[in-house]
């Protein structure tokens, strides 16, 4: 029982930040699914919804600002996607990538320039941010409530992709993107949707991360962003539920790993777990087979 | 061919501001450059902040310094090293071909060892204002430094914990990659288990954010301080988990936590903090009245100080850093670097952190004592606890 209570709190957090990183993972795999397309802007979007909570709390209450943060999130993503990658549909598939490591320093480095290049404190959300004690262990009440939430959110996501009019049109364009387009999708409302949604995630996961981890700095995107991706891999990039668990496994891992006290090789044991993987099963846990089309 | 047309004259244009540009400092010759090599952006940005500030307010108490019988304008140039290994270089080289004649800096000992070469090959004297790691003058006779070393500062915190505390185990937090961090860990464990303690130590990479499992690791061993001497960004992560999880060890840390992000942090919190520093507000009346003025009279200035008027310990030094500067260019007699470089060693200064003179072996500050102080996490204020030597 001891020993139960000593680890707990590694298992917490591993928990939840691997349902941090799932959120975030979500939008990478989504992207994927349909364009074939890297979307290294993701992370940044993620640190930009931190940024605006943060000056948004500073003139409004928290019931306005939230929403407010959600919908902004989602208008960046949505003209992100207008401005940097539409206009590139046709373009070589290299293009697009490059296009979108621009914007990924466009977005730092504009928050580099509001911000002036310092930590901003996150505002504390009422009743998140309390301190609880589970089982003997003492954290905040965000790291409980983050698996849940992910997992409402996955489910709410997976039954839309499923049984829903653009939910349909999403899998068949990530099955085939012209033919769909011949069929009478409307392609670029159905990017714009996936764009939106992998937005609205990112920013739901900055709430619950940055609640946790208060410091926002221009460059906070770039490790969870990195680590959402290699979820995303993991768990076979394209396949949602495989994003999932790829975050929760790569979460959990690392935690357990500084719980053992091997702190400076926590990223790189998680890395090298993914060589493993990739080694025995190259397209990740739940990816599909590629088959060539002749 | 029109594109072409249009390179051509932006090439032109580019090419016509430059000469202008040089012409311009060509003819001004009653000017004095001083560089100062600080971080305004980054994990240090917060710090180097206030270290520039504290330059730029001793700038404008004494604008000019009189070299030689004549008298000259003393103009800063300030560069930002982003807190980067690899960008304080090409920071530092800017500041070479400017052509100061001595630099000012920088917050963080690693980028000031990274530029360190680049002011060697300029010929260009370096005075260090807050970093600490002994590396940073070691084995060369171009940089210096006002400050205190690590191996004391490590000490006197060694010291401060098992006298104040009767600790016998530490928790040491250390970031890899980081001189500072690694140097100061090192010396603060070196010194704690010659007395006879146990450490435990960690050390996370660059970038991370989640400090649950360190904290985490630090209540299971059972430890009785816990020394991170880490930036202030990743204090600010590391004050907040601790007190999440409800740590009842008090945290300890270095001269880079006297810094009013730390108080704003800690504010409302239920912890202990200390840390050691270099200079304690109220030490000079004159100086924390006119600093405070400076910081007050313009929004930029407060924000860049963490947006009130508390005095940083790194402000004085900045401070103290530019009158040494302007009394090595009285004693060199001249604005050319090699002479000031000269007169460096012979420079003797009474600042407002006190006594300035250089050892005749590395060109370190001779320094015997350090504040310690307490973080009030009711009022958001430090509060002296006491001064705190060696043994």
């Amino acid at each position: 029982m001891e020993w139960f209570s000593r680890n707990l709190p590694y298992l917490l957090a591993g928990i939840s930040v691997g349902g941090q990183y799932a959120l975030i993972a979500i939008g990478y795999t989504m992207v994927y699914g349909i364009l074939r397309l890297i979307n290294f802007a993701h992370g940044d979007i993620f640190m930009v919804a931190g940024l605006i909570m943060i000056y948004a709390s500073t003139v409004m209450p928290m019931y306005i600002s939230i929403p407010l943060v959600l919908v902004a999130t989602v208008v960046i993503g949505f003209l992100v996607e207008r401005v940097a990658y539409k206009p590139l549909r046709s373009a070589p598939r290299m293009s697009i990538m490059i296009s979108a490591i621009g914007v990924s320093y466009l977005l730092q480095n504009l928050a580099l320039y509001i911000t002036g290049g310092l930590a901003q404190q996150y505002p504390a959300i009422p009743w998140i941010s309390d301190t609880i004690t589970v089982l003997g262990a003492t954290t905040k009440r965000v790291t409980v409530i983050t698996p849940f939430l992910t997992i409402i959110l996955v489910i709410a996501l997976v039954a839309l992709i499923k049984y829903t009019k653009i939910g349909m049109a999403m899998r068949a364009a990530s099955k085939d993107f012209e033919t769909s387009q011949l069929m009478g999708i409307k392609i670029n409302s159905v990017i714009s949707m996936t764009f939106i949604i992998g937005s609205f995630l990112a920013a739901v996961g900055s709430l619950l991360f940055f609640t946790n981890y208060t410091g926002v700095t221009p460059t906070v995107g770039a490790m969870p962003g990195l680590k959402a991706f290699v979820a995303a891999v993991f768990g076979g990039i394209g396949s949602i539920p495989g994003a999932v668990i790829g975050a929760f496994i790569i979460g959990i891992c690392e935690n357990i790993i500084k719980g053992m006290g091997w702190t400076t090789f926590s990223d790189a044991f998680t890395f090298a777990l993914l060589i493993v993987i990739l080694i025995a099963k190259p397209t990740g846990l739940f990816g599909e087979k590629s088959t060539d089309k002749v | 061919m029109k594109k072409r047309v249009l390179a051509v004259l932006l090439s032109a244009a580019v090419a016509v501001s430059m000469v202008a540009a040089t012409a311009a400092t060509a003819f001004a010759a009653d000017t004095v450059k001083i560089g100062v090599y600080e971080p305004a952006s980054g994990d240090n940005g917060a710090g180097g902040k206030q270290e520039t500030l504290g330059i730029q307010y001793a700038n404008s108490v004494q604008p000019t310094v009189e070299i030689d019988g004549k008298e000259y304008n003393v103009e800063l140039d300030i560069v930002d090293n982003e807190s980067s290994n690899d960008k304080g270089p090409s920071a530092a080289s800017k500041l070479v071909s400017d052509g100061v004649s001595v630099v000012l800096g920088s917050y963080g000992s690693s980028v000031a060892i990274a530029a360190s070469d680049i002011f060697k090959q300029g010929g260009v004297p370096a005075i260090g204002v807050t970093c600490t790691n002994p590396q940073v003058t070691q084995g060369n006779t171009h940089y210096f430094r006002i400050c205190f070393l690590d191996p004391f500062q490590g000490t006197v915190l060694a010291n401060f914990a098992s006298d104040k505390f009767k600790a016998k185990k530490a928790y040491v937090l250390t970031k890899q990659g980081d001189d500072y961090s690694a140097g100061l860990g090192h010396y603060f464990t070196k010194a704690f288990e010659d007395a006879g303690g146990e450490v435990v130590s960690d050390t996370f990479p660059e970038g991370n954010s989640d400090f649950a499992s360190y904290v985490t690791t630090a209540k299971n061993e059972g430890a009785d301080v816990f020394f991170a001497p880490v930036s202030t960004e990743a204090a600010a992560l590391i004050i907040d988990q601790a007190a999440s999880q409800g740590l009842e060890a008090p945290l300890l840390a270095g001269d880079t936590w006297d810094s009013n992000v730390i108080l704003n942090a800690a504010k409302g919190k239920n912890l202990q903090l200390y840390v050691t520093t270099f200079y304690q507000e109220g030490g000079n009346k004159e100086f924390d009245e006119g600093m405070k003025e400076f910081v007050n009279s313009d929004s930029t200035n407060k924000a860049n100080n963490g947006g009130n008027d508390t005095i940083a310990a790194v402000s004085a030094m900045g401070y103290d850093a530019y009158f040494t500067a302007l009394e090595a260019l009285k004693g060199a007699g001249s604005t050319d670097p090699a002479k000031v470089n000269e007169a460096l060693w012979d420079v003797q200064y009474d600042g407002v952190c006190g006594h300035i003179e250089f050892d005749k072996e590395n060109g370190d500050a001779v320094r015997d004592t350090a504040y310690v102080k307490q973080a009030n996490t009711e009022t958001g204020a430090w509060e002296f606890v006491g001064e705190q030597g060696i043994k």
